[in-house]
């Protein structure tokens, strides 16, 4: 039974953590607000006619005219974009006008194939960028440092889309060690059952090795390229992290001890920059969602980037706006993922 | 004094890229033993860098030569990193100056005591435990079960010093180095945490080098005093002798010490002489 002169339920501690919850949702909710804001009117600007994308170029006066009012073109501005506001929240992106389905259908359609690249490019990346940089900082000017920093430096200034196609031009047209564009060769796409979308565990699924060897020569080009990038910004911020842990007083504690060098960093002072690294690799994910996009349309990789592309270049404002809103709305889920990863794993802030 | 347990002859420290054409160390000499050794001298006079040289643990910029280091008769100089690292903790250790920073922040305060013990002790991690509580307690730590699985924020300054004490002492090193041990703290509990480490390093019969720029405080603890200004020591005496410094610079410290007898301008600051820089040593063997 709670005791009345133990101040009830809302002691100081729940009232701070309520009001920083409140802020926290208030400002995502602003966060996407502005989202849509910025990507309707933006779509609005594009010099792209939906009209003569559905009546084509020839269409009569009349009947273009119909279907302008229709899609409540005729409407103020600020009218429509409530409009939009109010089916957005509903879940209702509106239609793609090229396919002709709602535009959240056809994301979600081709949504696996992107988190299945962005995924295995972010493992690759991550096991790769997170050793590198704290073996950078741990050797800090050394060989390894220099080699390290110079490869990052060719990762950051050479174009994903550059690489990809350097890439096809070697391993798979040159020296035929991987599968051409697409997600798995057309013999092996109607073998098993697609229950997840994402190939290299619906192949596991169903037993079928030949095709899941077939995903894996498919996917490893473009993930191992997108992994790069990934892997580039990863230990650059690893290393910073860890070169600034490593002046620190208790890393001079560790080696009063008698500890290695090795044992100080990876379990002294790895520690103190575990946070930071999630939250780079959280961000990285993000970033390879985005970065999908270029990487897609030189791999044929039929996902999100490329809808997105086609749907740029064949002027479907909706899916275009739909698209943008989801990377958004991505990036604001991950913000709020790592926020969320700081005050439960630092225990400084418990 | 006791049969010595290092000795350092001539130690240079020079540091890479320094164009002030003077090193930070300059040709210091002393020997410790199992006693209390107390080195003071002003800021940037070569103190913490003198501690650091002793366990090889200068910054990567700084090169260390000396015509000799020796702890137990071995020469640390050529040394291999790997004896190095038998020594450290085991052999010399040292305490930091501030616990806020010299504690790993994310680990528990009594994991960090069992770390230093098993690093040169085969033992089970509940051995080590039971090793680790027993030293909280030495340094009068009460419920010492629960400041264990504390993180050094939730301690404070004092304890924290007192817990540093514990983790640096736990393996039973002949020599420990406290490096301004007691600079960081409240004013309040700076004597107490002294007295701690007074009591375990008289108990084990563990030489002390105390490096303090608070000559009051090392003439209190000390049987000798190194008196250090730009890098050299300018003079060696015993504490009970330090009436009879004859270093003008000595002098100046202890004059601008508050006395009961007569008046010190409490602002006056001692004139520095520019022969000091490479004047002669005052040596305790030669005079009186
Ligand atoms: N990392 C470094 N790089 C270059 N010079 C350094 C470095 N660390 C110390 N020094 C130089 O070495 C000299 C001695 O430094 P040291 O830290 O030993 O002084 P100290 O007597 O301990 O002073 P304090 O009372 O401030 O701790 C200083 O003059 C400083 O300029
Ligand atoms: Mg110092």
């Amino acid at each position: 039974m709670r005791v009345a002169a133990q101040g009830g339920y809302l002691t100081p501690r729940r009232r701070r953590r309520l009001r920083e919850t409140l802020v926290a949702i208030a400002s995502i909710g602003v966060t996407l607000l502005g989202l849509v804001a910025l990507t309707f009117f933006i779509g609005r600007m594009l010099p792209l006619d939906p009209v003569i994308k559905i009546v084509g170029e020839n269409a009569p006066q009349a009947a273009y005219d119909r279907v302008y009012r229709e899609l409540g073109l005729d409407q103020p501005l600020i009218v429509q974009f409530l409009g939009y506001l109010k089916s957005a929240v509903t879940l209702d992106l509106g239609n793609s006008l090229t396919s002709g389905r709602p535009v959240l259908e056809d994301i979600g359609r081709v949504f696996p194939a992107t988190i299945e690249l962005a995924t295995v490019a972010m493992v690759i990346g991550t096991g790769l960028g997170v050793p590198l940089g704290v073996l950078s900082a741990m050797y800090a000017n050394s060989w390894i440092d220099h080699v390290v920093r110079t490869v990052c430096l060719i990762g950051y200034s050479a174009p994903n889309f550059w690489l990809g196609l350097m890439g096809l031009m070697i391993f798979y047209a040159g020296l035929g060690w991987v599968s051409g564009p697409g997600r798995i060769d057309f013999v092996y796409e109607y073998g098993f059952e697609q229950r997840t979308g994402l190939l290299l565990i619906d192949t596991i699924m169903a037993g079928n090795w030949d095709a899941f060897r077939n995903a894996v020569s498919h996917i490893v080009l473009p993930a191992a390229i997108l992994a790069f990038s990934a892997m580039t910004y990863i230990s650059r911020m690893t290393r910073s992290f860890m070169a600034a842990q490593l002046t620190q007083e208790y890393i001079i504690t560790a080696r009063v001890k008698g500890l290695s060098w090795r044992r100080t960093v990876w379990r002294h002072a790895f520690r103190n920059i575990a946070v930071q690294v999630l939250t780079v690799i959280a961000l990285s994910y993000a970033f390879l969602l985005e970065g999908a996009v270029l990487t897609e349309t030189v791999f044929a990789w039929p996902g999100f980037g490329r809808y997105l592309t086609s749907a740029l270049l064949a002027g479907d404002m909706n899916a275009v706006v739909g698209c943008t809103l989801i990377i958004g709305i991505i990036f604001v889920t991950i913000n709020l993922i790592c926020d969320v990863l700081y005050r439960v794993l630092d225990p400084r802030t418990r | 004094m006791t049969e010595p347990l290092l000795e350092v002859e001539n130690l240079r420290i020079r540091f890479a890229g320094n164009r002030t054409g003077r090193d930070a160390v300059r040709g210091v000499s002393f020997r410790v033993g199992r006693e209390k050794l107390g080195i003071v001298g002003e800021s940037g006079s070569g103190k913490s860098q003198t501690g650091r040289a002793l366990l090889k643990l200068t910054p990567r910029s700084a090169q260390v030569t000396a015509t000799r280091m020796r702890f137990r008769g071995e020469d640390l100089l050529t040394a291999s990193e790997r004896r190095m690292r038998e020594i450290r903790g085991r052999s010399i250790s040292m305490i930091l100056q501030d616990p806020k920073f010299s504690l790993n922040p994310l680990m528990k305060v009594g994991e960090q005591i069992v770390e230093a013990y098993r690093v040169h002790h085969q033992a089970d991690q509940k051995t080590a435990r039971e090793r680790a509580l027993k030293m909280l307690e030495a340094v009068h730590i009460r419920d010492a079960e629960r400041v264990f699985s504390l993180l050094p924020h939730e301690v404070s300054g004092g304890m924290g010093q007192r817990i540093m004490i514990a983790m640096m002492l736990i393996p039973e090193p002949d020599i420990i180095i406290a490096d301004e041990p007691t600079s960081a703290l409240d004013v309040t509990v700076r004597r107490q945490v002294l007295c701690v480490l007074n009591e375990l390093v008289e108990a084990r019969d563990t030489g002390l080098i105390l490096i303090s720029h608070d000559l009051n405080l090392v003439a209190s603890f000390c049987d000798r005093i190194l008196v250090m200004y730009s890098g050299r020591v300018l003079e060696e005496i015993e504490a009970s002798n330090l009436r009879n410094a004859r270093h003008p610079y000595t002098r100046a410290l202890l004059d601008s010490l508050p006395r009961l007898d007569r008046h010190v301008d409490p602002l006056r600051v001692p004139q520095r002489d520019p022969s000091w820089l490479d004047g002669p040593v005052f040596g305790p063997e030669e005079g009186s």
